[in-house]
């Protein structure tokens, strides 16, 4: 192998080597002294990696044997210069398996022991801060508060584990989109155990969150949308200390988004309600994993009512709550009017584009009353509508003065048209008689 | 008001000598047969076309030729200047009319033979108005810098581009540059308002002055017919005409007002299905259809040479139908003619049936 | 001759009547225009001494709601108004020196940056002209 060849001369210390350049009779001292730099700046981009025997072996053998030697090329680990000793012991200079496999070689790890293993240099916070001083180094600790590392204390090896998310030999860092741990990938690992049936089974849990999650908002907006910063499993639950957020703190979780709608809702009875009652904020009304698209419908009254999970009809809060959707959907079609009366003009023909300008403020308005709803309050759904139904009679006079202008232009059209007409009509009338006073000879 | 209209008219008589154009117009007879109704579409191309340089003037008050402004001016015309939506609108349908009306103009001649000798000249006068109407269209259509003007502008010109030898000067000329850009917006307003308008005004005053000349030509065989004077019989039928135009354009405007387009944005991508204007579709989709490679020839070269040609061979038709010279009929060339049309209508109707052929 | 008389006279009024209907439209195209000119993608945005520092003004630019802003420390700023989240109408917080969406409190920082909230992406930033006391906001090419 053309490698050993290499790393033989590789052994020769640099300076004897100039030496002997220099002193050779053939050559000047100068063309010496630029080959010793020409090597020198060279060198060190072509130095093979340290003598690697772990890879040399296990790339010749087969399967599962030889899959961690391949994977390892593109290894995060390997680009900052690690490799199999590092992390396995061993003494990667010696080609003979049983003197490689010495005192220091710490072979496969049982899973239960997986953690430590790893954190023997992610949690050392000096060690860390050689490659990346930026890299956080509470993991370890952070996953022994998880539920996977509880369980995982306790022996239960079927838990996940540091290498059933990041992968082991081939590991990504997680900003490449390849990594197992980058944001769109996240559901799929943690769908490789949480979406097994037969896996959860022992432990209660269900298994349809991946693919609820895979049904909202936030996963049309990571996989359709591309918006990396939508939410996946680890941004409410947590990476390393992942366990469920307690139903008291959905709501926080949810506010690190959301804190508009937060503050809206902490404004609002509801919140002394919901919180005496023990009942998750958020969740109630919007869900958990499949949180979809809010429309005017799961206000009260509507098809998809919330309202009713908890209060009854004839209840007066639910009368208040019947009356803001009525404010709403009132401004609502008063805007699809506005609007409609806007392209009708433009089918006329007439420019209209600066009441359109106009009528994004009142779409800005539409937005903004939809949040408000989360302070149940009607008069402060009513104040904004103020403010929204003034820009909607703008709109809608500039509307009534478009289709004036389309009837304009008809009426014109036809007092125009009919002058013409009466003038055809009233020369041939003029041909008519000068045929009839020139006589015959004049032909028609 | 007789009186004063009478006034009037015995001051301008004074000084212009009106009686005598009169009297021109009362000499000057215009054949009726039963072709003589072709007679009203050259009359009716004269009539568009003061149409368009009256619109055209109007909408040099507010059109702003710069990338920066242009499609904005438009859109101001549009919305903002009181008729403006109309005076654009004119201008713009009546531009297509107008194209329409010299293509059966010109045919009407061809079938009737009416290029026979002696009125070879106005035949091929004719002709220069055919090309410089037909780039009065290509130029104004890029005026309001929309999108769909922009590619077509592009398409147009890389065709243009692919004539041997000239082709890419030529191109390079319009263009104002490599590309379409602010400087070719600006070599077409030049060639738009000033240039085409003087050429047109010179071979028109040529044309018309050949036609008074020469008066109305006959269909072949045809020698004893009705004949009316032009002033005031054939003038008025001529002005009844026009108004049912006229009509028919306002209807047009206020019911179909011409769109205003989305701002053309060179780094866009081309828009699926972009072609140029309808009286181009014809060679456009030609050109489209023609096989890569014909004896080892680029296709679109040859098809562009077979249509200079064609054209080349147009223009000398006088000089070419022996049989129209001696007064025969010669149905070789009207057979021609005929499949010319044809060939252009299919074409034409192909490529809006049928967007997807061809490359 | 009455007859005679009569057709020129209808004549003449149909020739009068449309002419007018012509002309009518005609004059009134000649007429200046309130709005004096064509928009732009150079637009026209306020008089530089009339934003006082720490303040703003909301404007049109093209088509759509931009913010020209004069810092704290004198700059002049320019922004699209449009929120980068649900397209709402951005304002100026004077007192944080912020721009916040009122739709659910997206914040952008005065570089256009998100700093809080559900947008998910910048708001587009304008260049800013100014001559003669006339601020002037245009798209960077």
């Amino acid at each position: 192998m053309s490698q050993r060849q290499i790393s033989r001369s590789s052994a020769v210390p640099l300076a004897t080597r100039a030496g002997r350049l220099r002193s050779t009779k053939t050559g000047s001292p100068l063309a010496s002294a630029l080959l010793f730099l020409a090597l020198v700046s060279i060198l060190p981009a072509s130095l093979p990696a340290q003598k690697n025997s772990c890879l040399d072996c296990h790339r010749e053998l087969e399967d599962k044997l030889r899959a961690p030697a391949e994977a390892m090329a593109g290894d995060i680990h390997g680009q900052f210069g690690l490799s199999c000793a590092d992390c396995h012991g061993g003494n990667p200079l010696e080609e003979d398996m049983e003197r490689a496999k010495d005192r220091s070689f710490k072979g496969v790890p049982p899973r239960t022991r997986i953690p430590e293993f790893c954190g023997a240099c992610h949690a050392d916070a000096a060690f860390m801060r050689r490659f990346n001083p930026n890299l956080r180094i509470d993991q370890l600790n952070l996953y022994w508060t998880s539920q996977h590392g509880q369980l995982l204390k306790k022996g239960d090896d079927k838990v996940a584990t540091c290498t059933d998310c990041h992968g082991v030999h081939g590991i990504h860092a997680a900003s490449f989109p390849k990594s197992w741990t980058f944001a769109w990938n996240i559901p799929q690992t943690c769908g490789r155990c949480h979406s097994d049936r037969d896996y959860m089974r022992p432990y209660g849990l269900p298994a349809d969150q991946v693919e609820e999650y895979k049904a909202s908002v936030h996963a049309q907006a990571l996989y359709e949308k591309k918006d990396l910063s939508a939410p996946v499993c680890n941004d409410c639950h947590g990476n390393h200390g992942a366990a469920p957020p307690e139903v008291s703190s959905v709501a926080f979780v949810c506010r690190q988004c959301h804190p508009s709608a937060g503050d809206l809702f902490s404004r609002s009875p509801h919140r002394a309600a919901f919180d005496g009652l023990g009942i998750s904020e958020c969740e109630a009304c919007h869900g958990n994993h499949r949180v979809l698209r809010p429309s005017d419908d799961m206000l009260a009254g509507g098809s998809q009512d919330v309202c009713l999970r908890c209060h009854d009809a004839e209840t007066n809060p639910y009368r208040v709550g019947k009356e803001i959707k009525r404010l709403v959907d009132a401004f609502v079609v008063s805007y699809e009017n506005a609007e409609a009366l806007l392209s009708a003009a433009e089918k006329k023909g007439v420019e209209v584009s600066p009441a359109k300008f106009k009528l994004q403020e009142a779409n800005t308005a539409i937005i903004h009353l939809r949040n408000l709803t989360h302070t149940l309050s009607i008069s402060e759904v009513e104040a904004k509508l103020k403010d929204g139904d003034m820009v909607l009679a703008e709109v809608k006079a500039s509307g009534q003065r478009a289709l004036e202008e389309a009837r304009f232009r008809r009426t014109g059209l036809i007092v125009a048209t009919v002058f013409l007409l009466l003038l055809a009509v009233a020369i041939s009338i003029k041909l008519r008689d000068l045929r009839r006073s020139s006589g015959p000879e004049e032909q028609t | 008001m007789t009186k004063f209209l009478e006034r009037i008219g015995s001051y301008l008589e004074g000084r212009l000598r009106i009686s005598g154009l009169l009297e021109f117009g009362r000499k000057k007879k215009v054949p009726e047969h039963k072709h003589s109704f072709w007679y009203y579409f050259g009359g009716l191309c004269l009539f568009l076309f003061f149409i368009q340089v009256a619109t055209g003037i109007l909408l040099l008050l507010y059109y702003v030729p710069s990338i920066d402004t242009a499609h904005e001016s438009i859109r101001f015309i549009m919305s903002q200047v009181k008729f403006g939506w109309l005076i654009r609108s004119v201008h713009s349908w009546t531009a297509n009319i107008l194209i329409g009306t010299i293509f059966i103009h010109m045919f009407s001649a061809f079938f009737l033979k009416a290029y026979r000798p002696p009125r070879e000249l106005t035949w091929v006068s004719g002709f220069f108005l055919l090309l410089i109407f037909l780039a009065f269209g290509f130029s104004g259509y890029l005026l309001p810098w929309n999108e769909l003007a922009f590619f077509a502008t592009r398409v147009g010109t890389d065709i243009a581009g692919t004539i041997p030898l000239v082709g890419q000067t030529i191109k390079e000329f319009l263009l104002g540059g490599p590309e379409v850009s602010g400087a070719t917006l600006s070599r077409f307003f030049w060639l738009h308002v000033a240039v085409l308008p003087a050429l047109a005004l010179a071979f028109i005053g040529l044309h018309v002055l050949l036609v008074q000349l020469h008066g109305m030509s006959k269909p072949i065989g045809l020698r004893e017919t009705k004949e009316i004077s032009f002033y005031p019989y054939f003038f008025l039928k001529d002005a009844q005409v026009w108004m049912v135009v006229l009509a028919l354009i306002g209807i047009l405007c206020v019911f179909f007002p011409w769109e205003i387009g989305t701002k053309a944005d060179p780094f866009a991508p081309t828009p699926v299905g972009i072609k140029p204007e309808w009286y181009f579709t014809f060679v456009f989709t030609t050109l489209k259809i023609v096989p890569p490679h014909i004896l080892t020839i680029e296709g679109e070269v040859l098809a562009i040479l077979a249509f200079l040609l064609g054209a080349f061979l147009w223009m000398l038709v006088p000089f070419l139908d022996r049989r129209a010279s001696r007064d025969e009929k010669s149905p070789v060339l009207s057979v021609l003619g005929f499949i010319i049309i044809v060939y252009m209508v299919a074409m034409t109707l192909l490529t809006y049936l049928l967007p997807q052929v061809g490359r | 001759m009455n007859r005679r008389k009569w057709i020129n006279l209808f004549l003449g009024s149909s020739i009068l009547g449309t002419v007018s209907s012509f002309l009518y439209p005609v004059i009134r195209y000649l007429i200046p225009p309130r709005q004096a000119q064509a928009q732009a993608r150079r637009v026209f945005a306020a008089q530089a001494s009339e934003l006082a520092p720490n303040s703003a003004k909301l404007f049109r630019f093209g088509s759509a709601p931009a913010l020209l802003i004069r810092t704290a420390e004198g700059e002049l700023r320019a922004y699209s108004a449009i929120c980068t989240h649900l397209t709402c109408t951005v304002h100026y917080e004077e007192e944080t020196g912020t721009l916040l969406c009122p739709c659910h409190n997206g914040r952008f920082d005065l570089a256009g940056n998100v700093i809080s909230g559900p947008p998910p992406r910048p708001l587009e930033a304008y260049e800013v002209e100014v001559r003669a006391n006339e601020v002037f906001v245009f798209k960077k090419d």
